[in-house]
C-alpha cells in the first residue's frame, strides 16, 4: 500500500502496465488479429512458391517480417512473451490480496446483510425458538454448514462457502503458463520427422521435418509388413504396419500400428502417416509373337536381359516407375524395358500396369505385357519426440478445472435472522451475497426464503 | 422411416416452433410460447431419433460410426445442442421470450443442413482412417456444445441490441423482450458455458491430434481459427469481469465472437490448408 503514496519509479510504472488487464486485452486482440495472417498466407512453403504468388516486393517485405513462418516469428513470440509476463505479474499483483480474503477468519456483519438489496423479509407463525432447529436443518441441507448466534428473542444464522473458488482464476492463468512452458520445452528438446521403411528393411534414421537433416535413433525399426484395406466404394479404410523394434541388434518387441494407434518407445512416438510402392524386384512378362501367335511367359529380374525365342531379339528390364508421362497423359505405374534386335536401333518398351495391351500399339514383331510382378510397399512413418507433452496435458486439466471453478462457483455467504414478534409469530430476514453471479445468488435467497416460509 | 425423412420432418417442426415462439412474443400470448416449447420438445426427440437411426443405418452400410463425421452430420448435432440449451434456459429463467430468436437459429441450421443434404452432402460415408478414434466423438460433441452456447449468446445479444435500438420506453413489442439485466446476464452465462466447452473442444482436439499424428498443435487454419475465437471470448470475459463492461458493448463483442465461430466452422474451408474434417 505504501507504494501508492510515493512518487512512482520506473519499476512501478512498468509493474502497473504489466499487471493491467488493459494490456491483456490489447495483447489478446493482437494475437487474435495476427493469427489470421497465417491462415491466409500459406505457411512453410518453398521460396519459389511465394515469389510467384506475391511478386518480388511483397516477397521481400513478407520475408523480412517472417510471414511465411509467422507462428514462429520473433514478433509473434514476443507477443506470447508479453502475455506470459502479463499473466505472471498480474497474478503476483493480486494474489496476496485474494489470499488474505481466502485465509481470513469469516466475520459476519448483520448490518451489511440487512442493507443488501436482494434481502427478503417476511413473517412466519411461531416463535424463533420453535423454528430454530428446523431453520438450521434447512440451511444445512440447502446451503451448507452454518454458525448460529443467539440474541434477545431470536437468533442469527450465518453460513459461507466457496472461499477457495476465488482461486479458480489463478488456476486458469497458471494453466496457460504451463501450456506455454510445455510448448517451449517441446520445441527446444523435441523433434518431428519422418521415416520411410520398405517392407523387410530396417532403419534408424529419421529425416527432420523443418531442416531435412538426418537424425539417428537409439534403436532401429524393421517394417515386417505393410497393408491397407478399402471400403466397397474404394475409400481407404485402414493403413497398417507391422513393426519390430531392435536395440543393439537384439529384438525388443513387435507392434502393429494403425493410424490413431502409434508405437511408443523411449519417449519416441512412431505414427502411421503414409505409404508408397517401391520398384518391384522383377516381373513375369508375356511375350506374344506376332507371326506365330505364340505366347511365352518368362520371369525376369530387374536389370536382367532375356534372349527371346523365335529369334525375336533381346529384352532388358530396366526400371520401374510410379508414374510415366506419355503424350500428355499419365500412364501410372510402369515397367520400362528395352528391346534390341540385331543391328536395329534398340526400342524402348513401356509396360503400364493399368493398360496391359499398351505395347501392342508399338506394332513390333513381339508385344510385351505384364502378367504378374512383385509389389513391395514402403511404410511412411511420422516420428516425434516431445518431452513437453505432460506439461501441456497438465495445463489442459488445470484449465478445465479452473474455468469450471471460476465460472460456476462463487464465494457465497448467507444470513438468516429470526426475531420473535410477541405472540403473532416471528420476523424472518434472509439475505446473502456472492462475489460473482449475483442474479443466481438472488434466486437462491428467494428459494431459501420460500422454503423457510413453509417450515 | 429413414433418418433423412425424420430429419426433414424435424426441420419443419423446428420451423413451427420458432413461428409459435415469435408469435407469442408479437401477440403477447403465453399459450403460443407453450405450444412453441411443446413443438421444440417434439423436434428435439425427432432430432435425437434421426441421429440414432442414422447411426444404426451406418452399420447397415457396413461401416458403422457415430454420425458426427461430416458437415451435414455436425449441423444436425449443432441444432440439437442449441435447442436443448434453449429449453434449459427457458426452464431455468422462466422466461419464454428468451427463445424468440434462439430457437430460430436451430431452425435455420437445420434448414441449411437439409439444403446441403439435397445436394448430396447427407449421404452416409465411411470414416477415413484418421477419424477412427473415440476422441472424434468427444471432440465434436464438446465443440458443438461450445458453439451452441455462443449461438445462443449471439441470439440474446441481437435481442439486446434490437430492444435498445427500437424500444420506446419499454413498451410495445420490444418492451416485452426480457429485461436488459436478464439479457445481459444470460449473454454472460451462455458465453461462459460456451468458453468452457470450446476450451474442452480445443483440448480434446489437441489430445486426439497428438495420439493420431504425434503433435498436439500444428497451426492448421481450423485450429488457428478456433484459437482466435477462444481469444475473442477471453477478451469478452476480461472486459466483462474485470473492467465491468456490460450492455451494448458486451453484446457487440458477443456478436463479433459468434462471427469468429461461424468462420471457424464454415469459412475455414475456403482457406488454403486442410482440416480433414468439416469439408462440405
Ligand atoms: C489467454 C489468456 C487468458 C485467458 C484464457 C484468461 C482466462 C480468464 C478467465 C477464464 C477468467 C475468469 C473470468 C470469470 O471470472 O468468469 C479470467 C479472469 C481474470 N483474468 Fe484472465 N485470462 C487470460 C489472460 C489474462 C492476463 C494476461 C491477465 C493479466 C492481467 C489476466 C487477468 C485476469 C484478471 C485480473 C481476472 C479476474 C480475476 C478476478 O475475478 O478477480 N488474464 N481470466
Amino acid at each position: 500500500m505504501s507504494r501508492k503514496k510515493k512518487p512512482k519509479g520506473l519499476f512501478d510504472k512498468i509493474w502497473d502496465i504489466f499487471s493491467s488487464v488493459r494490456l491483456s486485452v490489447l495483447v489478446l486482440l493482437l494475437l487474435a488479429a495476427t493469427s489470421i495472417i497465417g491462415t491466409v498466407i500459406p505457411q512453410n512453403q518453398l521460396p519459389d512458391f511465394y515469389f510467384h504468388k506475391y511478386g518480388e516486393v511483397l516477397f521481400r517485405v513478407f520475408t523480412t517480417l517472417n510471414m511465411f513462418d509467422m507462428y514462429h516469428s520473433w514478433w509473434f513470440r514476443f507477443l506470447i512473451l508479453v502475455l506470459s509476463m502479463n499473466i505472471t505479474i498480474c497474478s503476483f499483483d493480486r494474489l496476496p490480496h485474494v489470499w488474505k480474503i481466502v485465509r481470513k477468519k469469516p466475520s459476519f456483519d448483520v448490518e451489511k446483510f440487512r442493507r443488501n438489496k436482494d434481502t427478503q423479509t417476511f413473517k412466519i407463525k411461531g416463535s424463533a425458538q420453535e423454528k430454530e432447529n428446523l431453520v438450521i436443518a434447512l440451511v444445512r441441507k440447502t446451503f451448507g454448514h452454518c454458525v448460529v448466534e443467539q440474541k434477545d428473542g431470536g437468533f442469527i444464522l450465518f453460513s459461507e462457502k466457496g472461499r477457495y473458488s476465488r482461486m479458480g482464476v489463478y488456476v486458469v492463468h497458471s494453466s496457460i503458463l504451463l501450456l506455454l512452458m510445455g510448448g517451449m520445452l517441446g520445441s527446444l528438446r523435441g523433434f518431428e520427422g519422418s521415416m520411410m521403411i520398405p517392407e523387410g528393411e530396417t532403419s534408424s534414421q529419421v529425416i527432420l521435418r523443418n531442416t531435412n537433416e538426418a537424425r539417428q535413433l537409439d534403436f532401429s525399426i524393421r517394417c515386417d509388413d505393410f497393408d491397407m484395406s478399402h471400403y466397397d466404394n474404394g475409400a481407404p479404410k485402414e493403413y497398417r504396419s507391422d513393426l519390430t523394434v531392435f536395440e543393439n541388434d537384439k529384438e525388443i518387441f513387435k507392434k502393429r500400428i494403425i493410424v490413431n494407434d502409434p508405437l511408443r518407445y523411449k519417449g519416441i512416438n512412431v505414427f502411421q502417416s503414409s505409404f508408397g510402392t517401391l520398384a518391384g524386384n522383377g516381373a513375369t512378362l508375356a511375350f506374344t509373337s506376332k507371326d506365330s501367335g505364340m505366347v511365352y511367359e518368362r520371369k525376369i529380374a530387374m536389370g536382367e536381359s532375356l534372349e527371346l525365342p523365335e529369334n525375336l531379339g533381346t529384352f532388358t528390364l530396366n526400371h520401374h516407375s510410379n508414374s510415366y508421362g506419355y503424350m500428355g497423359h499419365d500412364l501410372g505405374e510402369c515397367f520400362i524395358g528395352k528391346l534390341t534386335h540385331g543391328e536395329q536401333e534398340p526400342q524402348e518398351v513401356i509396360l503400364p500396369i493399368r493398360f496391359n495391351g499398351f505395347d501392342k500399339m508399338r506394332k513390333g514383331a513381339v508385344s510385351v505385357a505384364v502378367v504378374d510382378y512383385e509389389k513391395r510397399y514402403y511404410t511412411g512413418l511420422q516420428v516425434t519426440k516431445d518431452p513437453g507433452v505432460w506439461l501441456v496435458y497438465l495445463g489442459f486439466i488445470l484449465m478445465i478445472i479452473g474455468c469450471w471453478v471460476a465460472f460456476f462457483m462463487s464465494h457465497q455467504s448467507l444470513c438468516v435472522e429470526c426475531q420473535t414478534m410477541g405472540d403473532t409469530g416471528c420476523r424472518v430476514m434472509v439475505s446473502g451475497s456472492a462475489n460473482k453471479n449475483r442474479m443466481g445468488m438472488a434466486l437462491k435467497i428467494k428459494r431459501i426464503a420460500s422454503l423457510i416460509k413453509d417450515v | 422411416m429413414t433418418s433423412s425423412l425424420i430429419l426433414a420432418i424435424v426441420t419443419f417442426v423446428y420451423g413451427f416452433s420458432s413461428v409459435f415462439y415469435i408469435s407469442s412474443w408479437i401477440f403477447n400470448k403465453k399459450i403460443l410460447a407453450r405450444i412453441g416449447a411443446a413443438l421444440a420438445v417434439v423436434a428435439i426427440f425427432g432430432n435425437i431419433a434421426g441421429f440414432i437411426l442414422r447411426w444404426v443405418e451406418s452399420y447397415g452400410h457396413g461401416y458403422g460410426h457415430i454420425p458426427l463425421s461430416n458437415l451435414y452430420e455436425s449441423l444436425v448435432f449443432f441444432a440439437l445442442t442449441i435447442a436443448v440449451v434453449c429449453l434449459f434456459l427457458e426452464w431455468k429463467y422462466k422466461n419464454s421470450h428468451i427463445n424468440a430468436f434462439s430457437i430460430s437459429l436451430a431452425f435455420l441450421i437445420f434448414a441449411y443442413a437439409s439444403l446441403k443434404a439435397g445436394q448430396g452432402a447427407g449421404d452416409i460415408q465411411p470414416l477415413i482412417p484418421a477419424l477412427k478414434s473415440n476422441w472424434l466423438t468427444v471432440h465434436v460433441m464438446t465443440c458443438f456444445l461450445g458453439y451452441a452456447g455462443f449461438a445462443i449468446a449471439f441470439g440474446i445479444s441481437i435481442m439486446y441490441l434490437a430492444k435498445k435500438a427500437l424500444s420506446n420506453n419499454g413498451k410495445g413489442l420490444m418492451g416485452r423482450l426480457p429485461d436488459y439485466d436478464l439479457l445481459d446476464e444470460l449473454t454472460q452465462q451462455t458465453v461462459m458455458f460456451g468458453f468452457l466447452f470450446l476450451s474442452l473442444g480445443i483440448i480434446t482436439g489437441s489430445v486426439w491430434a497428438n495420439s493420431a499424428w504425434g503433435s498436439y498443435w500444428t497451426w492448421d487454419p481450423k485450429e488457428t481459427w478456433s484459437l482466435i475465437t477462444w481469444f475473442v471470448y477471453a477478451i469478452f470475459l476480461h472486459l466483462r469481469h474485470v473492467r465491468g463492461w456490460n450492455g451494448t458493448k458486451i453484446a457487440m463483442i458477443s456478436i463479433i465472437g459468434f462471427m469468429a465461430v461461424m468462420f471457424t466452422y464454415f469459412g475455414v474451408n475456403y482457406l488454403p490448408g486442410l482440416h480433414s474434417y468439416g469439408k462440405g
